[in-house]
């Protein structure tokens, strides 16, 4: 997993609440047996006026100019700025994937789905709750400045405007571990095996049912 | 000791090993599988030279991509068909306790096959890759859906790194109207409380009208906790859940089934238990429920009206609202029985099993879809649904009505196989989702109960059931 330290990225606000992963990565690319390739498809049904399908040539297909990832002052954005709910919906981790792939480094909304969520962290993907209010004040600035920028210092745990007002944000303590030195979770995991091999062992005596 | 939630029993009965911070390796006692969100964790696991844990906790399927029709020439889509050879490929090389591919009998929709082969037990913990997972939680197994990175990591360490939920308590008292079902309480609850009303907790469904539920109604209320955004449901052992259990495939011999008995007898709240919320609905209130917009929580009964965005004092809401009439194409006002309807959908872990049928036949006997709907897909839950509503002379009810019988499979609910809506067409759904897109990209969903869609295939628009 790529490792997070800071990021300071260009901000694209996405305004409305309830973004689902259908919308963020439609089934049809789910087909697919890669854990790569689904940028060119995030939010493929807002993103582009003709129907996608896996394999398309999406370099040629029509965009649709009223979509905000499409504005040219957004190119580049690594920062998603979105409403309360984000990521509600299937367990598809092709989302945060797809956010990935697609070059976004942190997503910051007032609150996110819990699957969504928690498969962010697997990605190297920072999903950051910050209150509403905040929230609302990073979609005008962003509006109002081409160029707007937000600095995530992840061992800090905090978010920077480019006026220099500084927000803090939450993250456990394990999740902000792994993600600052990119570690792979089952290697971590399989330090406690013989834990894992003892409990399993208790539970065999006592509910034999469940070991058929 | 002080009194404990069910969930906390659930939970704490898993604790492998537990961090300062509260994190925790959580066991896990049964791993379901299908094929859209394996293939990258087997592939992974193939990377790191590692092994399943324990290959025996694995049941798999495929359902998400098979075809409902036309089996004997196989999956036409050759992006589907390598999804769905890669499951077969990756369970022959890893092993399970049991795989149930593409044609065969007891194969069907993952949250289907699961319960009906015992393979879901009270008080296990029960984890897919797949959100509705929470459907187990009716038998009170602790069950969620996660994401592909945690399918590998539980493959590899039979384990879930995890941190407890808060929990509430939805509390639904008195009895049911006729013609009301689990689905119109799901959907009224998620009206109360919204699609992130259960965010971050875990929700017990408790209350008299739970308890008259049948096991099928329980699976239907807890596969919708996620809708309502709580990543697992819950409902306490009785004896409604032994019955069904019993003589199952995989559930416990007839020598160890008394001290299974006794323990799951245990698998309910503590008299007294605290819950962080509480949510109570009365039964006699509840209507039929239509869906009107293009999030679950946008709901109303039958009765009711399209609402008027303008009337919304949240302006996030009052756009989402706007948004989503403009996706319906449906104008502020509009009663919900004059919505006219192209192509109904009865199927999806929600409302595919038998119960779900039947509701659906009895409904329509001896009567006919109206001409003005196109299409009426039937599709089992699986191949022993299948077979049961063939013995009991139901497909004939729906194929008499003109409505089409399908083989098993997730089918039209999330539209990865050929069963889809067509830009613009409105569809009555038995099932979970009504985002936009999710039926066929410009499809546009109404989520009702098997009995309402049946009604509404008949009438040609939604219809209250109660007086059809
Ligand atoms: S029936 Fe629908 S919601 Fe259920 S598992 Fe299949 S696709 Fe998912």
């Amino acid at each position: 997993m790529k490792a997070f330290t800071t990021v300071k990225g260009l901000v694209c606000p996405l305004d409305r609440a309830n973004v689902d992963t259908d919308a963020i990565i439609p089934k049809q690319f789910l087909k697919s047996i890669k854990r790569s390739g689904f940028g060119p498809n995030l939010f493929d049904e807002w993103r582009y006026l003709d129907h996608g399908e896996p394999g398309m040539d999406n370099s040629v297909r029509p965009v649709n100019p009223d979509f905000v990832l499409n504005f040219p002052r957004y190119a580049g954005a690594q920062v998603l700025l979105a409403r309360e709910n984000f990521g509600c919906g299937s367990s598809r981790e092709h989302a945060p994937w797809a956010l990935e792939d697609y070059g976004f480094r942190a997503v910051i909304a007032p609150s996110f789905a819990d699957i969504f969520f928690n498969n962010c962290y697997k990605n190297g993907l920072l999903p950051i709750v910050l209150p509403a209010d905040v929230v609302d004040q990073l979609f005008r600035e962003t509006e109002a400045n081409e160029g707007y920028a937000l600095t995530i210092d992840l061992a800090a745990q905090t978010v920077t405007t480019p006026s220099g007002a500084s927000f803090g944000f939450d993250i456990t303590a394990h999740r902000k571990h792994c993600l600052l030195n990119g570690l792979d979770e089952i290697g971590l995991t399989l330090q406690h095996a013989d834990a894992i091999r003892a409990y399993e062992a208790k539970r065999r005596a006592e509910q034999p049912w469940l070991y058929r | 000791m002080t009194a404990q939630t069910l969930y906390d029993k659930l939970w704490s009965s898993h604790v492998v090993h537990e961090e300062a911070d509260g994190t925790v390796l959580l066991y896990i006692d049964r791993h379901l599988i299908h094929e859209v969100t394996s293939p990258q964790a087997f592939e992974g696991l193939k990377l790191a030279g590692r092994q399943p844990w324990r290959n025996s906790s694995i049941v798999a399927t495929a359902d998400h991509n098979t075809p409902t029709d036309h089996w004997d020439e196989g999956i036409k889509d050759p992006i589907s068909r390598q999804q769905v050879e890669t499951l077969d490929a990756n369970i022959k090389h890893f092993g399970a306790l049991a795989y149930f591919p593409f044609k065969d009998r007891n194969q069907g929709i993952v949250h289907v096959v699961g319960p009906e082969q015992g393979a879901t037990l009270p008080g296990m913990t029960v984890v897919c890759g797949d959100s509705h997972t929470s459907t187990h939680g009716a038998f009170a197994a602790l069950a969620h859906g996660i994401g592909t990175s945690e399918v590998e990591h539980v493959l590899a360490t039979q384990t879930l790194v995890a941190k407890k939920s808060k929990s509430m308590l939805v509390r639904v008292d008195g009895q049911l109207q006729p013609g009301v079902t689990a689905k119109d309480i799901a959907l009224a609850i998620i009206g109360k409380i919204g699609t992130a009303g259960g965010t971050g907790y875990a929700i017990e469904f408790g209350g008299s009208a739970i308890r008259a539920l049948s096991m099928e109604g329980r699976m239907t209320l807890c596969n919708m906790a996620i809708e309502a955004g709580a990543r697992s449901g819950l409902v306490a052992v009785d004896q409604i859940t032994l019955d069904y259990v019993k003589g199952r495939p995989f559930a416990p011999s007839a020598e160890q089934w008394e001290a299974a008995v006794a323990y799951w007898k245990t698998l309910v709240s503590d008299e007294g238990a605290q819950f962080d919320a509480v949510v109570e609905l009365k039964a006699e209130d509840i209507a039929p429920q239509v869906t009107w917009g293009t999030s679950p929580e946008m709901v109303t009964d039958v009765n009711g009206r399209v609402p008027n965005p303008a009337e919304q004092a949240d302006p996030v809401k009052r756009e989402g609202y706007q948004r989503a009439l403009n996706y319906m194409g449906l104008a502020a006002g509009t009663p919900i029985q004059q919505i006219g309807i192209d192509k109904v959908f009865i199927g999806s872990c929600t409302n595919s099993r038998i119960e779900d049928l039947r509701e659906a036949a009895a409904v329509i006997k001896g009567r006919k879809k109206a001409d003005s709907v196109k299409l009426v897909l039937v599709v089992p839950g699986s191949g022993n649904v299948k077979a049961q509503a063939e013995a009991e002379g139901l497909d004939k009810v729906f194929t008499d009505a003109g409505f089409e019988w399908r083989e098993p499979g997730c089918s039209m609910c999330l539209a990865m196989n050929a069963d889809r809506l067509e830009p613009g067409e409105r569809c009555a759904s038995t099932s979970n989702r009504n985002f936009e897109g999710r039926q066929g990209q410009g499809g546009r969903t109404h989520l009702v109960s098997p009995a309402m869609a049946a009604a509404a295939a008949i009438a040609g628009h939604f219809v209250d059931v109660r007086t059809f």
